[in-house]
C-alpha cells in the first residue's frame, strides 16, 4: 500500500466521453436494429468503440514505456483485471444456475404428479435434454415451441473420441497450458519461445473456434436451434457466451503476440498486458470445463 | 499536476480529477432526484382522491416503473458514488481514484443510458410498464416494444457500476497513505468497499437476467416460457439475487455516513468501530442468501419458506449491533443539533422503523397477507426515503463546507430537515395502515375506504418535495458564498479530510499523508 515515487494521475483525456458515445450509439443501435431498424447506428457506435479502444490502450502502453507507472499503479491494474474477471464469473453463474434451476426445479414440476401437470401440461414427461416441449406434449401438430431432433449429449462411452466436443476440451486444455509455456519462457528471458508458444495458443484458440463453428452447423442442421424449447435455449446462451469469450480473449492474445513480434513489446518483468490476457484465458478455459461437465457429460 | 482546474466546459468533458467526477455524480444524481420525483408526484396526484381523474392507467403503470428504476439507478446509487468519488480518495490520503480516466468513463455513460431509459416514454407503445422489478412474463410477452431500450439501458448502467466498483476496490485496497491499516480507515471507506464487492457480484447477474428478456423477446428462447420448458419464475429467482444485495448496495454506504456525522456531534468516538466492520461484513454475506423473502408467495417448499425466513429475520442481528452502536455513541455525548445531526438522527429512529417492518415482512406466512400491499412500498420507502435519502442528505450539508469552502445556511437547513421529516412521516406512515387493511400496490384507483389516509400521504409527498427545492437553493447559495469555513469545519471532527484546507484543493495529497 505504501506509495514508492508518484502516482500517475493523468491529465484530462478525451478517451472517456467518447467511449461513452460510443457504447450509446452501440447499444441504441442494437435497441433499433432488434426492433426492426437499419443496423447502421449499431455499426457505427462498434466502429467508434474500436477506435477509442485502440486510442486507450496505445496510449496506456506509451505511459508505461515512459516509465510513468510505479508499481502501485500497476497493482491497481493487477486489481483492475482481477475484479473484471470476477465479474464475469457472476455473469456465467446467473446462466448456469438458469440452468440448474430448469433442470432440477422447472421440468420436474412441469412434468411432476401434480396439479400444474394435471390441468396445464397433461401428457409432458420430465426428461432431459428435452426433446419434446410442454407445448408440444400438449397441443400435438399446433405447437408454437418444437424440440430439436438432436442433443449434443455423449452417447455411448466408445464413441467419446469421435465426439467432437471431447476435441473441444482437449484443444482448449492445451491452450492453456501453451499459454502458461510463454509465460514461464518469458519469466526466463527466453523471447523466441514466448512468441513460439503464445503463437500457438493464438493458433488453438482459433481452432476451437472452427471445431464450435462446425459444432453448430451440425446442430442447426438436425433443428437444434436456439428457440427449440429449453434445451436449445440453454445449450446455445452458455455455450454461445462462452464462444463469444473465446474470441474476445484469442483476439486479446493475438494482440499480444503481434505486440511481441512486430513491436518486441514484454520484458520479464515488465508483461502485465500479457498476463492480464493469460488470465482471461485461463478464465474461458475454466468456464468451458464447467460448461464440458454440466452441458455436455451431465447432458 | 500541480495546477488547478481547466477552464471551460470540456473540464467536465475530459476530467480526470476524483473531485469534478465526484460533483458530476452528485448534480446528475439530484437531477434524477428532481426527475424521479416529478414521476413519484403524478402518482400521488392521482391518488390523492379514489376513482380515475389525472392520468390513463397505463400511464400510472409506466409512472410507478420510471420512479423506481430513476431512485434505484439515477438518484441513489450515483449519489453514493459522488460521495465515494469526492471523499474516499481524502480519507485515505490518496492523490486521486487509482485509474481516473476510467473513473470519467463510469460518470459519462449514465446520462446517455439515463437519456435512453427516459426517452421510452415517448416511443410508440410507451415506456416500461410493468414495476421496477420487470417480472416476467409482463417484461417479455406483454411488454411495449420499448423494453428493448430499457434492457440496453440496463446494460450500460451495469457496466458503469462495474467499473466504478472496481475503481473504488482499486483505490481502498492500494492507495492508502502509509499507516492507513484497513482497520483505521473510516466506516464510510469500509462501506463503501464492501458495498464495491456487493456490486460486481450482482451487477452481472443483472446484466444476464436482462439478456435473458432479450433473448425470450426476439430470438424465441424459452427461460421464462413454460411451453418450452422454462419458468416464468425462475425470472423472480434471478432477479433477486440481484435484488436483494442491491438494497444493501443503497443502505451500506448510508451506514458509513451516518457513522461519520453521529461521533462529530456527539463529541465522542464511534462507539464499537470493530463491530460496526464486521456487522457491515455480516449483513453484505447474508444478503446473499435471503433473495427469496420477496417471493414467498409465488410457490416455494415449506423447507425453503423456512430457509429464507430465518435468514432474513438473522439480518436483524448485525443491524441491531450498528443501531445500538449509534445509540451508545450519542449515550452521555455533548450533543449538538446542526443539520448533518438531525439528519443522521431521524436516519436512526426511521430506518429502525424501516427495519421492524421488515421483520414483519420476513415471517413468511404474515407475509401471505402483506405481499403487494402498501405495507411493502412504506416499509421499503422507510429504508429508503430516511435511509438512503436522508443519510446522503445530511452527508451533503456535513461535507459541503470543506467542497466550496463555505457554511451553508444552518436555519434554512434545519427548515428543511424538519419539513422533509414531516413530509415523509405523513406520506409513508399512513401507507403501513391502508397496506394491512389491503390496498394493493401499483393500481391507479381503490376503494373509498382508503380515501383518508391516501390524501394525507399526497399532501404529505408534495411537502417532502418542497423541502428539496430548499436544499437545491441552500447548496447554490453556499457555492456562490457565505460564511467562510474553517479548514476543520465542525469542532474537532475525526479524518484526514479535514486537515486539508477548505476549500479543499483541486489536487489533494499529491505526496501521501503519514497516518499515525
Amino acid at each position: 500500500m505504501a506509495g514508492e515515487g508518484t502516482y500517475y494521475v493523468p491529465e484530462q483525456s478525451k478517451l472517456p466521453i467518447f467511449a461513452s458515445l460510443g457504447l450509446f450509439l452501440t447499444v441504441f443501435g442494437a435497441g433499433s436494429w432488434i426492433n426492426g431498424g437499419s443496423p447502421t447506428t449499431f455499426v457505427v457506435g462498434f466502429g467508434v468503440m474500436a477506435i477509442v479502444l485502440w486510442c486507450w490502450f496505445s496510449i496506456v502502453i506509451t505511459e508505461n514505456m515512459a516509465g510513468l507507472n510505479d508499481a502501485q499503479l500497476k497493482r491497481s491494474y493487477v486489481w483492475g483485471m482481477g475484479w473484471f474477471i470476477f465479474s464475469e464469473v457472476m455473469f456465467f453463474a446467473a446462466f448456469f444456475g438458469a440452468l440448474y434451476y430448469i433442470r432440477h426445479i422447472s421440468l420436474p414440476e412441469l412434468g411432476g404428479d401434480n396439479t400444474t401437470n394435471q390441468i396445464l401440461w397433461s401428457g409432458f414427461t420430465e426428461v432431459w435434454p428435452l426433446m419434446t416441449t410442454p407445448d408440444m406434449a400438449v397441443n400435438g401438430a399446433n405447437a408454437k415451441v418444437l424440440g430439436p431432433d438432436i442433443n449434443m449429449s455423449v452417447t455411448t462411452a466408445e464413441s467419446i473420441f469421435t465426439w467432437l466436443p471431447f476435441w473441444n476440451t482437449t484443444v482448449l486444455l492445451t491452450s492453456s497450458v501453451t499459454v502458461h509455456f510463454a509465460h514461464t519462457a518469458l519469466k526466463n528471458h527466453n523471447k523466441k519461445g514466448f512468441n513460439l508458444w503464445l503463437g500457438i495458443t493464438v493458433a488453438l484458440g482459433i481452432i476451437f473456434l472452427f471445431l464450435q463453428a462446425a459444432e453448430y452447423i451440425h446442430a442447426y442442421d438436425e433443428n437444434l436451434k436456439i428457440n427449440t424449447g429449453v434445451y436449445g435455449t440453454t445449450f446455445f446462451m452458455l455455450t454461445g457466451f462462452h464462444g463469444a469469450h473465446v474470441t474476445l480473449g484469442t483476439f486479446m492474445l493475438l494482440v499480444m503476440w503481434l505486440r511481441s513480434v512486430l513491436k518486441g513489446h514484454f520484458k520479464h518483468e515488465d508483461c502485465f498486458g500479457f498476463e492480464a490476457a493469460s488470465w482471461y484465458w485461463h478464465f474461458v478455459d475454466v468456464v468451458w470445463v464447467g460448461l464440458f461437465i454440466f452441458v455436455y457429460i451431465l447432458g | 499536476m500541480a495546477h488547478g482546474p481547466a477552464k471551460g466546459f470540456t473540464r467536465w468533458l475530459y476530467t480526470t480529477n476524483h473531485k469534478d467526477i465526484g460533483s458530476m455524480y452528485l448534480w446528475f444524481s439530484f437531477a434524477m432526484f428532481l426527475l424521479g420525483g416529478v414521476f413519484a408526484l403524478v402518482i400521488r396526484a392521482e391518488l390523492f382522491e379514489p376513482g380515475l381523474q389525472i392520468v390513463e392507467p397505463g400511464f400510472f403503470n409506466q409512472m410507478t416503473t420510471m420512479h423506481g428504476l430513476v431512485m434505484v439507478f439515477g438518484a441513489v446509487m450515483p449519489a453514493f458514488v459522488g460521495l465515494a468519488n469526492w471523499m474516499i480518495p481524502m480519507m485515505v490520503g490518496a492523490p486521486d481514484m487509482a485509474l481516473p480516466r476510467m473513473n470519467n468513463w463510469s460518470f459519462w455513460i449514465l446520462p446517455f443510458a439515463f437519456a435512453m431509459m427516459v426517452s421510452t416514454l415517448f416511443m410508440e407503445g410507451g415506456g416500461p410498464n410493468f414495476g421496477w422489478t420487470f417480472y416476467a412474463p409482463l417484461s417479455t410477452t406483454y411488454a411495449p416494444p420499448s423494453v428493448t431500450f430499457f434492457i440496453f439501458a440496463v446494460h450500460i448502467m451495469g457496466a458503469s457500476s462495474i467499473m466504478g466498483s472496481i475503481n473504488i476496490i482499486a483505490t481502498i485496497l492500494n492507495m492508502r497513505a502509509p499507516g492507513m491499516t484497513l482497520m483505521k480507515m473510516p466506516l464510510f471507506v469500509w462501506t463503501w468497499l464492501i458495498t464495491a464487492y456487493l456490486l460486481i457480484a450482482v451487477m452481472p447477474v443483472l446484466a444476464g437476467v436482462v439478456t435473458m428478456m432479450l433473448m425470450d423477446i426476439h430470438f424465441g428462447t424459452s427461460f421464462f416460457d413454460a411451453a418450452g420448458g422454462g419458468d416464468p419464475v425462475l425470472f423472480q429467482h434471478v432477479f433477486w439475487f440481484f435484488g436483494h444485495p442491491e438494497v444493501y448496495i443503497m443502505i451500506l454506504p448510508a451506514f458509513g455516513i451516518v457513522s461519520a456525522i453521529i461521533p462529530t456531534f456527539a463529541r465522542k468516538p464511534l462507539f464499537g468501530y470493530s463491530s460496526m466492520v464486521y456487522a457491515t461484513a455480516s449483513i453484505a454475506f447474508l444478503s446473499f442468501i435471503v433473495w427469496a423473502h420477496h417471493m414467498f408467495t409465488v410457490g416455494m417448499p415449506i423447507a425453503g419458506e423456512l430457509f429464507f425466513m430465518y435468514a432474513t429475520m438473522l439480518i436483524a442481528v448485525p443491524t441491531g449491533v450498528k443501531v445500538f452502536n449509534w445509540v451508545t455513541t450519542m449515550f452521555r455525548g455533548s450533543m449538538t443539533f446542526e443539520t448533518p445531526m438531525l439528519f443522521s438522527i431521524a436516519f436512526v429512529i426511521l430506518f429502525t422503523i424501516g427495519g421492524f417492518s421488515g421483520l414483519m415482512l420476513a415471517i413468511a406466512p404474515a407475509d401471505f397477507q402483506y405481499h403487494d400491499t402498501y405495507f411493502v412500498v412504506a416499509h421499503f420507502h422507510y429504508v429508503l426515503v430516511p435511509g438512503a435519502i436522508f443519510s446522503i442528505t445530511a452527508g451533503v450539508y456535513y461535507w459541503l463546507p470543506k467542497w466550496c469552502g463555505n457554511m451553508y445556511n444552518e436555519t434554512m437547513g434545519k427548515l428543511q430537515f424538519w419539513l422533509a421529516f414531516i413530509g415523509l412521516n405523513l406520506t409513508f406512515f399512513p401507507m403501513h395502515f391502508v397496506g394491512l387493511a389491503g390496498m394493493q400496490r401499483r393500481v391507479p384507483d381503490y376503494n373509498q375506504f382508503f380515501a383518508d389516509f391516501n390524501m394525507l400521504s399526497s399532501m404529505g409527498a408534495f411537502l417532502f418535495g418542497a423541502a428539496q427545492i430548499l436544499l437545491l437553493y441552500n447548496v447554490i447559495s453556499t457555492i456562490m458564498g457565505g460564511k467562510k469555513a474553517t479548514d476543520e469545519v465542525w469542532e474537532n471532527p475525526e479524518g484526514l479530510e479535514w486537515t486539508v484546507a477548505s476549500p479543499a484543493p483541486y489536487h489533494t495529497f499529491s505526496t501521501p499523508p503519514e497516518v499515525k
